[in-house]
C-alpha cells in the first residue's frame, strides 16, 4: 500500500456552528480512528495548525476540535489549488471514555488524541465453562 | 454502542439554508474570478500535492500542505523555470492489535512538477517546513524583476 501514489483529495468544507464562526471557510480534517484494548486513538491531518492554535474540548459527551490557521499569504496569487481555512470537527463520545486521561499531541500539522477507555468498557475475555 | 456512534457522527450541520447559500455564492465567485483572470484557480492539476503559488516583486512562493511528513522525506529540485516536489508519505503502522473505525489519511509516493511563470535564481531557492506546510521561496532572476526608470 505504501508504494502507490497519493491521490489528490479536495478538502471537505463544512459549516461551523454559530458560536465558532470566524470568517472564511471551515474544513473537516481527514482522520484515522482506531482502537486497541486500552485506548481509542484519533489522528487528524490539520496542516497549518500549530500546537498553540488548537482547541480541544470535551463537553456534553462531544469531542470538539477547532484548529486555527493563519490565512496570510505572501504576495499575490498566481495559482490557487487549495483554499485555506480553519479546521473543525466534532465527534460524539460516550461514557466509556475516561475523560480525565485524554492526551493530545501535535506534530508537523498532525493531531493525535489518545482517549483511554474506562475500565468497564475494556473487552473481557469470557471463559466458557464446561459442566 | 459507542463505536458505531463514533463512526456515524461527524457534525455535518444539516439544514441551514443560509450557510449553504453563502457557500454557493463563494463558489460562484471563485469560478467567475478564475475566468476573468484566466487563472485555473477553481481547478487543480490533479497531482498531489496541491499547491498555491504567489508572487511579489522579488520572489515566487510555492506552498503545499504535507501534514505529518518529515523534511528528509521531501525532495525538491528547481530549474530555471520549473520546480519539482517529490517524496513519500509514510504512515507508521499502529500495532497489530488495532481495529480501524475510519481511515482517511493516505500514505504513498508523490511527484509533482510545477512550471513557474518566470525564470528564477536557482542558487538562492529556499524551502522551509512548518506545521505540515511546505513553503518554497524562489527569488526571481534579475532579468525578471521590474526596473524602475527614473525620469531626468
Amino acid at each position: 500500500m505504501e508504494d502507490r501514489d497519493i491521490q489528490v483529495k479536495e478538502k471537505k468544507e463544512v459549516d461551523a456552528q454559530g458560536e465558532l464562526t470566524r470568517e472564511g471557510p471551515f474544513f473537516v480534517p481527514n482522520v484515522d480512528i482506531f482502537e486497541d484494548d486500552d485506548n481509542i486513538v484519533l489522528i487528524a491531518d490539520m496542516p497549518g495548525v500549530g500546537k498553540d492554535n488548537i482547541d480541544i474540548r470535551i463537553e456534553d459527551g462531544h469531542l470538539r476540535i477547532l484548529g486555527k490557521v493563519s490565512k496570510e499569504a505572501p504576495g499575490d496569487y498566481v495559482l490557487s489549488e487549495y483554499s485555506i481555512g480553519d479546521y473543525h470537527s466534532n465527534f460524539v463520545l460516550s461514557t466509556i471514555i475516561d475523560q480525565t486521561g485524554v492526551q493530545a499531541s501535535m506534530k508537523n500539522g498532525v493531531l493525535r488524541i489518545v482517549l483511554p477507555k474506562s475500565d468497564k468498557s475494556k473487552p473481557r475475555k469470557i471463559a466458557i465453562k464446561s459442566n | 454502542m459507542f463505536p458505531k456512534r463514533f463512526i456515524d457522527f461527524p457534525d455535518w450541520n444539516v439544514g441551514n439554508p443560509f450557510l449553504d447559500f453563502e457557500r454557493m455564492r463563494r463558489e460562484m465567485n471563485r469560478l467567475s474570478e478564475g475566468f476573468r483572470s484566466g487563472l485555473p484557480s477553481f481547478s487543480n492539476a490533479g497531482v498531489f500535492p496541491l499547491t498555491n503559488v504567489s508572487e511579489d516583486i522579488n520572489n515566487y512562493y510555492v506552498r503545499a500542505e504535507l501534514p505529518g511528513m518529515n523534511t528528509e522525506d521531501i525532495e525538491i529540485s528547481a530549474t530555471d523555470s520549473s520546480l519539482s516536489i517529490s517524496g513519500q508519505r509514510i504512515i507508521p503502522r499502529e500495532g497489530d492489535n488495532v481495529r480501524y473505525h475510519r481511515r482517511e489519511r493516505e500514505a504513498g509516493k508523490f511527484s509533482r512538477m510545477i512550471s513557474l511563470p518566470g525564470s528564477v535564481d536557482t542558487d538562492k531557492v529556499e524551502a522551509s517546513f512548518m506545521d505540515g506546510i511546505l513553503t518554497i521561496v524562489l527569488p526571481k532572476s534579475e532579468a525578471m524583476k521590474p526596473k524602475q526608470i527614473e525620469v531626468k
